[in-house]
């Protein structure tokens, strides 16, 4: 595994712990998600323990110990949305991929994460796939969705 | 990088030229909403025909005006008449319009509004009422229901000038409220003019504040911070993003504001991290700022200096509790603590902080700018001013809309936002987020401020106002917040750790048909009790959602438990659909609409449900458009 990424990062940020959240935010895209090595690394050039760097890694949901997919489908269940049908998207979604939420597919194409709120209530029910919001979804776009991504990857 | 105050001036007056050009402008609503409902291609073609055309136009993207029901939103200024604002503007559409536009045609079946006056801006206004050329039919934008009792203050800029300019913001009299602190107002008269404006933290608490700027101010030790909140974690609130994303400036300002007042020299901007965009452009508006000595060393050739940087929540509610988000600024779980060592005296890294949230800085400019007895006359008693709500979930024109406060429910619901759409009824409307409490119908005229919906049951929260139907369940929601309460709880007090927990457990068995009345009394009493012994503000109002609903909507958990049904037909163990044959007109819809098969029918055929295979679901409800899908 190249860690010189992460202290790249480090030096970004001044070798501050400080920052620690968004360090681990940043190497995480890097790594789309937090390896415990990269950890280790971390914790020994902020000079701070590994317990730390763990209790903040564990704390925040959007940081992943786990291995995530290529890409990150980010369902929305903030309230507008929990109202306009999000317990049918997601089940849709769970039942095309065949996972459960949290989890990520056999061929390592997707996960699935449900998210709080994604502050486009206006476009309820509302999902994200790698950062770009798709309004208005119903059970029956799931579908095509998912195959704007299934192609770009067979390219 | 810009000397001094008068060069200021000259700038601006300069800026507000160029703006006002002698060049059609055509821009593009590029906020979240408009881009999820793809602004990005509309505004790609509309460059794209200019230069096929080789045409003069300026195209720019703006943030969003607020009516997110009709994005993507363009609007056309062409020197001399009235800007036009047109709704739903697909990719097609946008290259038509562009082809009209360079005739003078203004394809006015297309437009939403037309704005004579440009005095949505603060500082300036452009007048060319009267030259209507074809356009008398589109109504003015201070006509449209959805306008016409909106008052734009923090949100004001937003939708009318790229946030990625500085000089649209200088064009709109931006930072003439800093000049005006730097040059002739002394740290006390800023606080006094804030504290007799009346301004209260928009964030949710409605804490005072002057009250707070003062005691950071007195508040021993150096550095001072000053932070702004910008996690607004609420689901179902996006005002705040609104903000940052469309007018960046307007909190940078109200922030170097504050700070001068308070006497920091630094700060941060902690935006949660769903909202990508609102980070880019505070980055881009900080970056420009600090090129225009705006921000950064020596302000305006003062020896006043601000400096402010941005951290990215890491997705965690609880940090728009003031502490929990001073822990996550200081690279630790964001975990709240008890605060009877007050923040202004030891916050961040244990130094003087003052905390206010990004709606609360937006206000500020415009406090110093036209005075605090023009803005102490906007809203109601003790609740001045104007507060932005995000009206979303069963309402027709869904969006941000800014109100003095004191305004009713009812106003807002109803006149402004259409009311509830498919001819369904109005059950209640949800506000204040997880902390805030549901609503029924006879408190529609209920005054909407910061005392009267704490004193209903709710709250004012960020200012998400939720509004349910008919086919809204409130004990599904009440479970719904409380489940997310769960999840969000950091652990660290056992009231809120565990009693969340326990509630979310009889909710649960309420909602799928095991509870029984005394679950009901043993809801409320366990609510009683987080309320009473919950360290922070997430714990202490997070019974509110099932406080509220037990108080309000009591017949609704009744028949969940009595006659095991529910009446919103949502709870799926509790609902069993059938389609009436006699209603049924046989389109088919339901069937296409069902995802695991469950209906029969042909053309000219009654469907029906295979009770077997139905998920409960309700699509083919959600879809029927003659109701011919009961619950029995």
């Amino acid at each position: 595994m190249n860690l010189t990424k992460v202290d790249e990062i480090i030096q970004e940020y001044e070798g501050e712990d400080s920052w620690l959240v968004m360090i681990l935010q940043d190497v995480q895209e890097d790594f789309n998600f937090l390896p415990e090595l990269a950890l280790k690394r971390v914790a020994e050039q902020l000079d701070i323990p590994l317990s730390r760097v763990h209790n903040v890694a564990t704390f925040y949901s959007s940081l992943s110990l786990k291995e995530r997919g290529k890409h990150i489908i980010k369902v929305c269940d903030g309230t507008a949305c929990h109202l306009r049908g999000f317990v049918n998207l997601r089940d849709e979604i769970c039942r095309q991929l065949a996972i459960k939420e949290g989890e990520t597919t056999n061929d390592k194409l997707f996960t699935l994460e449900v998210v709080a709120c994604l502050g486009a209530c206006a476009l309820a029910p509302v999902m994200a796939i790698d950062g770009k919001c798709f309004g208005n979804m119903d059970t029956q776009k799931v579908e095509a969705t998912l195959d704007l991504y299934r192609k770009q990857t067979q390219k | 990088m810009i000397k001094s105050i008068q060069e200021l001036s000259k700038r601006q007056a300069k800026a507000q030229k160029e703006y006002y050009c002698d060049k059609v402008r055509i821009s593009v609503g590029a906020g979240t909403c408009g881009l999820a409902n793809g602004a990005g291609e509309v505004l790609e073609t509309i460059s794209d025909e200019v230069d096929k055309q080789g045409l003069d136009f300026l195209v720019r993207q703006t943030g969003c005006v607020g009516f997110c029901e009709g994005e993507p939103i363009v609007d056309v200024m062409i020197p001399g008449l009235p800007r036009v604002f047109y709704r739903d503007i697909s990719p097609r559409k946008a290259r038509e319009l562009v082809q009209a536009i360079a005739q003078r045609d203004f394809r006015s079946e297309w437009a939403l509004a037309r704005l004579d006056k440009d005095n949505l801006l603060v500082e300036l206004e452009r007048d060319v009422s009267g030259k209507l050329n074809g356009l008398a039919k589109v109504p003015a934008l201070h006509e449209l229901p959805f306008y016409k009792q909106q008052a734009k203050i923090a949100l004001r800029n937003c939708g009318f000038i790229d946030p990625h300019n500085i000089e649209e913001y200088l064009a709109s009299g931006g930072y003439s409220a800093l000049a005006k602190v730097l040059s002739s107002m002394e740290a006390e008269e800023i606080i006094d003019s804030v504290e007799n404006a009346g301004l209260r933290g928009r964030g949710g608490g409605g804490f005072l504040t002057a009250r707070k700027w003062r005691s950071c101010r007195k508040a021993d030790g150096y550095p001072k911070y000053v932070l702004c909140n910008g996690d607004e974690g609420d689901p179902g609130a996006f005002m705040d993003r609104s903000i940052m994303e469309g007018n960046p400036h307007s909190v940078l300002e109200g922030m170097t504001i504050g700070a001068y007042a308070i006497g920091a020299d630094r700060g941060y901007i902690y935006v949660r991290l769903e909202y990508p965009l609102a980070v880019e452009n505070l980055r881009i508006a900080i970056r420009q700022a600090k090129e225009y000595g705006l921000l950064g060393e020596n302000i305006l050739g003062t020896d006043f200096s601000f400096d402010v940087k941005i951290s990215r929540g890491a997705g965690a509610f609880v940090c728009g509790e003031s502490t929990a988000l001073m822990a996550s600024l200081e690279g630790l779980s964001g975990e709240p603590r008890a605060k009877h060592i007050h923040t202004a005296e030891k916050g961040l890294f244990k130094k003087p902080t003052n905390l206010n949230n990004v709606e609360t800085w937006a206000n500020v400019p415009v406090i110093i700018n036209k005075g605090w007895q023009w803005y102490s006359k906007i809203g109601s008693d003790n609740n001045k001013g104007t507060k932005v709500f995000s009206v979303v979930g069963k309402v027709k024109n869904t969006g941000l809309v800014e109100v003095p406060m004191g305004i009713s429910l009812r106003q807002i619901i109803y006149d402004i936002c259409g009311g509830v759409p498919d001819k369904r009824q109005f059950k209640g409307v949800q506000t204040g987020g997880p902390s805030g409490g549901c609503l029924p119908e006879k408190l529609l005229d209920l005054p909407v401020d910061f005392d009267g919906l704490t004193e209903a049951g709710s709250m004012m929260g960020s200012g998400g106002m939720i509004v349910m139907d008919d086919r809204s369940c409130v004990v599904e929601i009440a479970r719904y917040f409380t489940e997310f309460l769960t999840k969000e709880s950091c652990g660290k007090c056992t009231a809120c750790r565990e009693g969340v927990r326990e509630m979310l457990e009889l909710l649960d068995k309420i909602t799928i048909g095991q509870g029984s009345t005394e679950d009901i009394e043993l809801l409320e009493e366990l609510c009683c009790y987080v309320r009473d012994n919950s360290i922070c503000g997430l714990g202490k109002s997070a019974p509110n959602p099932t406080l509220s609903t037990l108080k309000y909507f009591r017949d609704e958990y009744e028949a969940h438990v009595v006659e095991h049904k529910c009446p919103a037909g949502v709870c799926r163990e509790l609902t069993k659909f059938e389609i009436e044959a006699e209603t049924c007109i046989a389109c088919g819809r339901c069937i296409k609409a069902c995802p695991v098969e469950a209906i029969t029918g042909e053309k000219k055929v009654a469907h029906e449900i295979i009770q077997e295979k139905c998920i409960k679901c309700g699509a083919c409800r959600d879809t029927c458009p003659v109701d011919a899908v009961v619950t029995l």
